[in-house]
């Protein structure tokens, strides 16, 4: 066969592979983002997993049922690193098209310089109260890992943690997100003294004191992944600070 | 008369004859992919810790091995033998594509959980192995259930593995799924509890099984199982 068969062969090959995949491509495009826009609120969502109401487990929510929480119980702020608020020109201007503060990408957000960075907060009202849901991310073993901290009204008790990876190792360092006993513990711990100084929470190997309520127990066999998770609560939270000073300096003015 | 029907039959080639069950059987035993065949280790070992992933990586290699060995054998005679490898690798990898964005668009958790191991199915030595070797040689009807067959034979396979892997490393089956069963385990959504549980206190699941070198293990136990009891794959040189 002549070369030019062979190189008219390819081209019509690459051109109607090309388009085909361009058309399913598009298609499906608007699916898709719905999708994933549902699963990672459902992953924020998963960190108040005990306050969604009664009788509702986290895991059989639907897609409906979790856009129907963010629409109406949940408010979203973004913030720069002043722990100022953004609005959706600021959003979009560091790099979201969306212009929500959803629309965050913490993968893409650790990757900037630290005081270019914006951060999301997603506010959860309940009868019982606001929660602050905070997203944080830092490293593991082998890959990043990220987690979602839900603070109760106080902004320094814990309410609720989920966490994820990226390649953990499983039955190892994979049990921060796959051992409910893991973020479980976190429920209740404090990330400021009674002096109101920042302590955050510290995964401690071999075994937190008892009583100790700014750290939890390790995971044996996992110690880097565990240290892992309490750098990036330290660093993570501390990143909120300037907000949650804010909201505690107004406290008092509200009253409602 | 009779004998004319049947001459007729022969020259146009039954749909479902002898030769063509063959090929949809055989690889499910006497010539797996992977236990005799030895192909598609690394997706075997990576994948196999869940029903479920196992599952839709299985019926996505049925799918891709399928078509692209249809979709090969149907242009095999205008294929430049120059560029063959590149062609194959080109229709294999548009239907992985079709099959990533399809997974993406129906079922996001499971396409989130698989993550890279769709895109590997590209490089995957059976689908590719199956072109080379059958395809590339065959008609189009007959490369298409050679596809399905060892898609089937590799699914098989990769189901027996998970089952074993989830229900000893996990305590659970089909897991992710609407489907879950949780049989044993340390907290109350398990069937037995062996926190609570007098009989079952010892219990505890093995994380060994979690990991990929139990994949390893199992897929050698199989591969000893069934050459110990199939006469025709007892190595005689």
């Amino acid at each position: 066969m002549s070369t030019s068969y062979v190189v008219r062969f390819v081209l019509i090959m690459t051109t109607i592979v090309a388009v085909l995949l361009t058309v399913m491509f598009l298609g499906l495009k608007d699916i898709s983002a719905k999708n994933e826009a549902v699963f990672n609120k459902k992953a924020i969502l998963s960190a108040v997993a005990d306050h969604l109401g009664e009788g509702v487990v986290h895991k059989d929510l639907t897609d409906e049922q979790i856009v129907d929480i963010f629409e109406n119980k949940v408010e979203q702020i973004a913030l720069n690193m002043s722990g100022e608020q953004l609005d959706a020109q600021g959003i979009i201007s560091s790099g979201y098209k969306g212009g929500k503060p959803e629309n965050i990408d913490m993968a893409k957000e650790k990757k900037k310089d630290e005081a270019d960075r914006i951060l999301p907060v997603y506010v959860y009202n309940t009868d019982k109260g606001k929660f602050y849901i905070f997203s944080v991310r830092g490293n593991g073993l082998w890959d990043e890992i990220w987690g979602n901290i839900a603070l109760e009204e106080d902004l320094s008790t814990i309410a609720g943690v989920s966490f994820d990876h990226k390649g953990e190792t499983p039955g190892l360092g994979a049990e921060i997100k796959d051992n409910p006993a893991f973020p479980k513990q976190f429920k209740g711990k404090k990330i400021y003294n009674d002096k109101g100084q920042y302590t955050s929470v510290a995964v401690v190997k071999g075994g937190a004191e008892r009583g100790d309520i700014h750290a939890v127990d390790g995971i044996s066999g996992a110690t880097v992944t565990a240290d892992g998770v309490g750098k990036m609560l330290a660093t993570g939270l501390r990143y909120y600070e300037p907000y949650i000073n804010q909201i505690k300096g107004s406290k008092p003015g509200i009253k409602n | 008369m009779a004998a004319n029907t049947v001459q007729e039959a022969k020259v146009q080639e039954p749909l479902f004859g002898k030769k063509e069950r063959k090929l949809l059987t055989d690889p499910l035993s006497d010539n797996n992919p992977i236990t005799v065949q030895v192909l598609g280790i690394c997706s075997a070992l990576a994948v196999t810790s869940l029903v479920l992933p196992s599952l839709v990586i299985s019926i996505a290699v049925v799918f891709v091995c399928a078509f692209s060995s249809l979709i090969t054998s149907l242009v095999r005679n205008a294929i430049p033998s120059q560029v063959r490898m590149i062609v194959q690798l080109v229709i294999i990898a548009s239907l992985v594509t079709v099959v990533e964005l399809a997974l993406k668009a129906f079922n996001y958790p499971v396409y989130k959980q698989l993550s890279v191991y769709i895109g590997l199915i590209i490089t995957n030595c059976i689908v590719m192995g199956r072109l080379e070797a059958f395809a590339m040689a065959n008609k189009p009807w007959r490369s298409f259930l050679d596809g399905i067959g060892n898609g089937l034979g590799y699914g098989a396979i990769l189901i027996i593995v998970a089952v074993i892997r989830e229900v000893f490393g996990k305590g659970s089956l089909f897991a992710g799924s609407p489907l879950e069963m949780k049989f044993i385990g340390a907290s109350d959504d398990y069937m037995i509890n062996t926190l609570t549980s007098d009989w079952f206190g010892w219990y505890s699941n093995n994380n060994l099984m979690v990991l990929p070198a139990a994949a390893m293990f199992i897929i050698g136990i199989l591969i000893w199982i069934q050459r110990s009891r199939n006469p025709k794959l007892v190595d005689i040189s």
